[in-house]
């Protein structure tokens, strides 16, 4: 199940890095027609990667996950990933991009954070920061502010979906950021003059607010009139419609290469349901984001890569009610045509007593961070030194992970 | 950033809902400390009652009713069509040995075929009771906010209502009582004790609801040992991490599991009735894991649901509670990085008066540190909303006025996304696309007003005597009344508290 052969691609990357500082614009130079994007899904609330992908060749795991195991047969079967691993039935979209190669699940994963606090363990994941309690930037803005600003991605910054730009994203790179709306728009006359006010007066607010114009103005050329709320970052629709917004935004030319997004709802401590039920119907939204990002981005998909994770995962044995507790270990989802992608990427631990963080949970054997860094480092070529200094700061003892990228 | 020109602003703005186009600036300025003294000190501010605003019970016995009638009408309307098709299968077979009734039952067969293939949806019905209350509590909260003298009172409201947040959004029973909760278990309790509020909203059926723990059965009770169903450790976790010591202040996962322990059947009468009035409280002596528990370093022995309330309250004197809600408490209002002295006092006052929230409120205000004009915060969607009503004077007659656009600005009331509650930072709420939102919001509320007021009166209202000058001129310039005053709304001096 692991293996990690460089490409092609990777071997001119490493190659080109012979010649000159880590800042040398790789991607530019080397393959002066690619053009990549990086999408990242926050999902909030503690996903159950045991549910999500199930290890159904593990002998402990039907006993453990008990109704919410996934299985290989029966109503309500697990789509079959290998011989191993079967997917949840609410990722069909998914489960074909895996077969075509262009989507890839880790497995096992998590941050270095090992308590179980929800949203300690946002921070660390979304901060890149060895701990909690760092809220000012997010690894994604530094590493976008990492980019020279020559390149197309670090001058056109990151683009956040949904009201409030999630911590990955927040920093000093700009961002934009944009919603559904459900207000009508104020006319363009009002908003030059309170831009005006605010310049004369305020630079902070001038900043954001030029910032929020600006995206606006993508939206309503690009998008008409399925600008419209269908539904809240909690639900299937909602979903699906941030990933439709996303992906026009950032397949237009002068639209953001980088975009993050957040859905909320996975922290099912009851009535979890597995193959069947809540959390199926969320993954389904999860798999329907997936497959809006696909058409949306049209041939741009093929250089995209897109990483959705969470803050840890859930207890390996289901708890009295139908649900799981926070946890540690769980899964990601990597999807794009840039993906080197039919595979799940797992040391896998097992599941035994004695194999289970602190005798409860799944046990983390990949470092999620070393994903995260395989993804920047084959997208925009950011260097180990950049990546573990500054965008994971203290990290230079946990390497990009080689060949994530095709 | 917006500096207020006087300390009678400040005080609308930093500790209330900012000043009203009427209301009491001058009054404020001769007295800033004084006048938000005043309005807490009014009997029974923190509370809200009204018509159509029903108790937890009451709202749950609505709630029940309605689900049983919508079951009741899905029931019947599943059996004609069952009947139906029983009809045409009989006449099917009776058609085979009669051609009358082959005839009929060719005729009924394919009424049969088209019932099944598109079966009629149920008959539109009126609003759920959970829907009318919920927008009933909604409309209340916010006149109150809006109408209130200074808005202090409804300030703190609102900060101890999202510190022991519940969401609406969880389904069942939830929409129907989160109103309900936080009159009942919060608002008695914001100028009272801290611990009386924790057990309040601890034993609330909305809490235990939200958080799972109606559900959690103790592995060892009568219940456990029967079932093969067991713990939930949601509630007995963020009662420690969010609402008394604090992430990180030093309890271990057998802490968490422990006080998840101790506080098993503590429940929710159910609609049976045997339980008490179904929507109340029960303590489920068989789900409650039996013996002596351990809980940060002391043993708890069994003593039914009182083993549970002496635990909250020693988790509550502990000083990691009053530091944690010091310096939450200092953030809100003050800063999103309060002065350390600030936040030593407060924790102090809390700490001495064993958690007296009108002496840890009257200490914030009686602190010079609170008073610094600036840098201060940028008004959450709720706040600002709120304070561009008051400005203007518009009460709003139905709630999704205000419902809609929070929702769409990322705060809708009472449905935070988890039971941290939403941020008040500046970094969670000056975002682009939020500041773009408030754009929007405030131009249509200026283009709804029928008649609206001058906007150079209400600049003096929001500013005192001096407006800052691209303020002023900003709104002077104004080719319109309703441009002028959704110019007024987004200017710094609105945005900023």
């Amino acid at each position: 199940m692991v293996d990690f052969h460089p490409s092609r691609r990777e071997l001119a990357v490493a190659g080109t890095a012979l010649f000159g500082s880590a800042f040398v614009p790789k991607i530019a130079s080397a393959a002066g027609t690619r053009d990549p994007r990086l999408v990242v899904i926050i999902l909030r609330g503690a996903l159950d990667g045991l549910a999500a992908v199930g290890p159904v060749g593990d002998p402990d795991y039907a006993a453990l996950h008990g109704s919410l195991a996934l299985r290989f047969d029966g109503p309500n079967a697990g789509l079959p990933l290998d011989g191993f691993f079967a997917l949840n039935p609410g990722m069909p979209v998914f489960a074909k991009m895996y077969r075509d190669k262009q989507a890839a699940v880790l497995h096992a994963t998590a941050t270095n954070y090992r308590e179980r606090s929800h949203f300690d363990g946002q921070d660390v994941l979304e901060s890149g920061m060895p701990g909690p309690g760092f809220t000012e930037s997010g690894w994604l803005n530094r590493a976008i502010a990492a980019i020279p600003k020559g390149e197309r991605v670090g001058r056109l910054g990151g683009l956040a979906i949904g009201p409030a730009t999630p911590l990955v994203l927040r920093g000093n790179a700009p961002v934009v950021g944009w919603a559904p709306e459900v207000i009508p728009s104020a006319d363009d006359e009002l908003a030059r003059r309170v831009m005006d006010l605010y310049r004369h007066s305020d630079p902070m607010l001038a900043q954001v607010f030029g910032e929020g114009l600006q995206i606006d103005k993508i939206a309503a050329r690009d998008m008409g009139a399925d600008r419209r709320d269908k539904g809240g970052p909690g639900t299937p629709a909602g979903m699906r419609q941030a990933a439709e917004g996303a992906a026009r935004l950032i397949a237009a030319d002068d639209g953001p290469r980088v975009a993050a997004l957040a859905f909320d709802g996975w922290d099912t401590h009851e009535g979890e349901g597995g193959a069947t039920g809540r959390l199926m119907q969320l993954l389904g939204g999860l798999d329907s984001a997936f497959d809006a990002f696909k058409t949306g981005l049209g041939p741009k998909w093929a250089d995209t890569a897109i990483i959705a994770m969470t803050e840890f995962g859930r207890t390996a044995k289901i708890n009295g009610t139908n649900g799981t507790d926070h946890g540690t270990a769980t899964v990601a989802f990597l999807a794009g045509g840039a993906v080197r992608g039919g595979r799940v990427i797992a040391d896998w631990p097992g599941l035994k007593e004695t194999q289970l963080f602190e005798k409860r949970d799944l046990m983390a054997t990949t470092d999620v961070r070393s994903v995260v860094k395989g993804l920047l480092a084959g997208q925009f070529g950011l260097s180990p030194a950049v990546l573990g200094q500054s965008v994971f700061p203290g990290t230079m003892a946990v390497p990009p992970m080689q060949g994530l990228i095709a | 950033m917006a500096v207020f020109s006087n300390l009678g602003l400040l005080a609308l703005n930093r500790f209330g809902y900012g000043p009203r186009g009427d209301g009491d600036t001058a009054i404020a300025a001769s007295d800033p400390r004084g006048f938000l003294r005043a309005e807490l000190a009014q009997p029974g501010i923190t509370l809200l009652s009204g018509a159509g605003l029903p108790t937890t019970p009451v709202a749950v016995a609505l709630f029940n009713k309605d689900q049983a009638e919508r079951k009741a009408e899905r029931d019947q309307l599943a059996q004609q069509q069952a009947d139906d098709v029983t009809r045409a299968k009989q006449l099917v077979a009776l058609g085979a040995v009669s051609p009358v009734f082959a005839k009929l039952a060719k005729a009924d067969a394919e009424k049969a075929a088209a019932l099944l293939a598109n079966p009629p949806k149920p008959p539109q019905k009126p609003p759920a009771p959970e829907q009318i209350i919920f927008r009933d509590e909604s409309l209340a909260r916010l006149r109150r906010a809006i109408e209130a003298r200074a808005g202090f009172a409804e300030r703190l409201v609102a900060f101890w209502s999202n510190h022991f947040c519940v969401s609406a959004n969880k389904g069942g029973i939830a929409r129907s009582i989160t109103g309900a909760f936080e009159r009942e278990a919060i608002r008695p309790h914001v100028l009272g004790k801290f611990s009386d509020m924790l057990i309040a909203v601890e034993t609330h059926p909305a809490m235990l609801y939200f958080l799972d723990n109606a559900q959690s059965i103790g592995p060892n009770s009568k219940l456990g040992l029967k079932s093969h169903k067991g713990l939930n450790e949601n509630l007995g976790r963020e009662i420690m991490e969010l609402h008394t010591l604090g992430v990180g202040s030093g309890y271990t996962q057998a802490d968490v599991t422990n006080l998840a322990r101790i506080i098993t059947g503590w429940s929710i009468a159910n609609a049976n009735g045997k339980e008490g009035e179904p929507g109340t409280f029960f303590f489920h002596a068989d789900a409650h894991e039996p013996g002596p528990i351990e809980l940060l370093g002391k043993f708890y022995l069994e003593d039914g649901v009182t083993q549970g309330k002496t635990a909250l309250l020693d988790i509550a004197r502990r000083p990691e509670t009053a530091k944690f809600i010091a310096g939450k408490f200092a953030r809100a209002f003050v800063s999103d990085q309060p002065p350390p002295r600030l936040v030593a006092h407060l924790a102090k006052v809390f700490h001495d008066t064993d958690g007296d929230l009108h002496a840890m409120t009257l200490a914030l205000i009686g602190d010079d540190d609170a008073w610094k004009p600036g840098p201060g915060k940028v008004r959450t969607p709720y706040e600002f909303i709120v304070a561009a009503n008051r400005l203007i004077g518009h009460i709003p007659d139905e709630p999704g006025q205000v419902l809609g656009p929070l929702n769409l600005m990322g705060m809708g009331l009472w449905t935070p996304p988890g039971p941290n509650g939403y941020a008040d930072s500046i970094a969670a709420w000056a975002s682009p696309e939020g500041m773009k939102l408030r754009l929007d919001y405030c131009s249509q509320l200026a283009s709804k007003l029928r008649d609206p007021p001058n906007p150079n009166d209400l600049l003096e209202a929001m500013c005192g005597a001096k407006p800052s000058a691209p303020t002023r001129e900003a709104v002077a310039r104004a080719e319109s009344r309703q441009q002028g005053i959704a110019l007024l709304l987004m200017s710094p001096e609105m945005q900023w508290r």
